[in-house]
């Protein structure tokens, strides 16, 4: 008898296919769970990632609830011709607030990872209620209602404390000024200091054309116009982070 | 256990048991299929000794063939430019006007330009550069900011109106109705007299009266001639290619609360080679000063 015909022996002993059963998922469950604690040392040093302003967290949350993760990706990966098309690849650190990420996983629509500045707010606005207006052979539908929708704005200081405790170094700061960023960003006669110190590149001004109402149209399109734009290429170091 | 028993049809061992009458045979897996089972856990092993796979305390092992995805592309990268044979370093250090110059260069920036246009400059612009409402046709000889090669190249790279680049080209007009700088009899007047400018069908009279209301307010910017400026981005409003509509009712929204399009700064993103090149293909597009 060889050793490979010895799992009778396991098959007929149900104690010791139990503990043999215990130990195999164990192993596995270590294999997969270890890497979770080590998650830091896979995110590069890059200058520049903050925490998403109040009004870009507001953006993302209608980028959630459109779902448009189902047809948009939210990560370059490092190939040739993906890095000719929308930029650099994706870094870990780019995404390292973000919960959950929105990397997707199917493109009927092109990446978004940085289409931040890479269209005007008033294009965003004519895509947006219209996509064949700009884009003749889109398919992309029609999402002119958010023009129409005021922004839902009460608990966005509750939102910040939430994103604070899985992680998201929110200060205090941050969370009492919520509402006051949130306004201040959309309004183009507002004083944005506070805003531009606490979150550096944030876009400001009004962003759907009507600069009376805040809608959610100006929130999602000034998290679109912040996308990949947060981290300085000429300044980050690719070999040190190769991988 | 029991002891082995041959099943007489078959030839093949069974497993010893019996449910109801009924034998398992012990079919021994086929030798082939365990065979390659065996290898695959053996490659597997050798493939985390040459390439990046197991996870340490800071860091991870880096493997044997120094393999990353991040480093073939930018070897990858590397090799499509040095495939273009130098020719990427020659626009980088040419001056764009002599680019469009020499004929080697200017093809092949024109080529490289146009591959450029389809991925950023199309959604705006349209596939054949043909603009359209709010979006300039780049085809035609009317430009807002200048058609020689060189203001096109500053527009490409600086971008217009756009916040996060100092020098953006910016012009803002003011909202004539809206700050209420005119009323409303006045805008109208102005309109038809806009519309008189290139010979459209107009209210002569209104357009008599917006004559005066035109070069107090307007003229500074569009001309005394509506023909425009191109240093200040004030279109020429006495041609037949409008940027809003051509119909009186948009002239006046226009005069009312103007619209201002904005274009981003493409330097910082693509390149000043890029650039070089998307402006020699624009410029070459037939409308080039």
């Amino acid at each position: 008898m060889s050793i490979f015909d010895k799992h009778e022996k396991i098959e007929t002993n149900a104690t010791l296919l139990l503990v043999l059963s215990l130990l195999v998922v164990t192993i596995g469950g270590i294999v997969e769970i270890t890497p979770l604690f080590y998650l830091q040392n896979t995110i590069e040093k890059a200058e520049g990632v903050r925490p998403y302003s109040p009004l870009e967290l507001a953006g993302r949350d209608i980028y959630i609830r459109e779902g448009c993760y189902l047809c948009h990706s939210q990560m370059i990966r490092p190939f040739r011709d993906e890095v000719e098309r929308y930029g650099h690849y994706s870094l870990a650190a780019e995404s390292m607030y973000d919960h959950p990420f929105q990397w997707g996983s199917k493109r009927t629509g092109p990446d978004l990872a940085r289409v931040g500045g890479r269209y005007s707010n008033e294009w965003h606005v004519e895509h947006l209620i219209e996509p064949r207006s700009v884009v003749p052979e889109s398919i992309m539908p029609s999402y002119s209602f958010l023009k129409d929708t005021p922004l839902k704005i009460e608990n966005i200081a509750a939102h910040l404390v939430a994103n604070r405790r899985v992680g998201v170094p929110y200060t205090d700061e941050d969370i009492e000024n919520a509402a006051a960023d949130l306004a201040a960003q959309a309004n183009p006669d507002a004083d944005t200091s506070g805003v531009e110190e606490r979150y550096p590149k944030a876009k400001l001004g009004d962003f759907d054309g009507d600069p009376t109402r805040l809608t959610e149209m100006d929130a999602l399109i000034a998290y679109l116009q912040m996308l990949g734009t947060l981290v300085d290429f000429s300044a980050y170091d690719a070999e040190a982070n190769y991988r | 256990m029991s002891k082995t028993e041959i099943d007489h049809i078959s030839g093949t061992e069974t497993t010893g048991h019996e449910w109801d009458g009924i034998k398992e045979l012990n079919t021994p897996l086929p030798r082939w299929w365990l065979w390659t089972f065996y290898i695959t856990i053996i490659w597997a092993i050798g493939y985390t000794v040459f390439y990046p796979a197991w996870p340490l305390i800071s860091t991870n092992t880096k493997g044997l063939l120094g393999y990353s995805s991040r480093g073939q592309v930018a070897a990858e990268l590397a090799a499509a430019e040095a495939a273009k044979g130098g020719i990427i370093a020659k626009i980088a250090s040419t001056d764009v006007a002599d680019i469009a110059a020499d004929p080697e260069l200017s093809r092949f920036a024109i080529a490289a330009g146009h591959s450029t246009f389809k991925v950023y400059c199309s959604q705006c612009h349209g596939s054949g550069a043909q603009g359209g409402p709010g979006y300039p046709n780049l085809n035609d000889d009317d430009w807002l900011w200048g058609g020689t090669i060189d203001d096109i190249f500053t527009t490409i790279n600086h971008g217009i109106r756009f916040a996060a680049d100092d020098d953006t080209r910016i012009s803002e007009m003011p909202a004539f109705g809206l700050d209420g700088l005119l009323d409303r009899t006045q805008i109208e007047d102005v309109a038809s007299y806009v519309l008189s400018l290139s010979g459209k069908d107009h209210d002569a009279a209104a357009a008599e009266a917006g004559k005066a209301i035109f070069a107090d307010n307007c003229a500074s910017c569009h001309g005394e001639d509506g023909k425009g400026d191109i240093s200040l981005g004030a279109p020429n409003l006495a041609d037949a290619i409008w940027f809003y509509g051509d119909t009186k009712l948009a002239i006046m929204a226009q005069v009312n609360n103007p619209r201002h399009g904005v274009m981003p700064a493409w330097g910082p993103r693509l390149g000043e080679t890029t650039v070089k090149e998307l402006a020699v293909y624009i410029h070459s597009l037939g409308g080039g000063e």
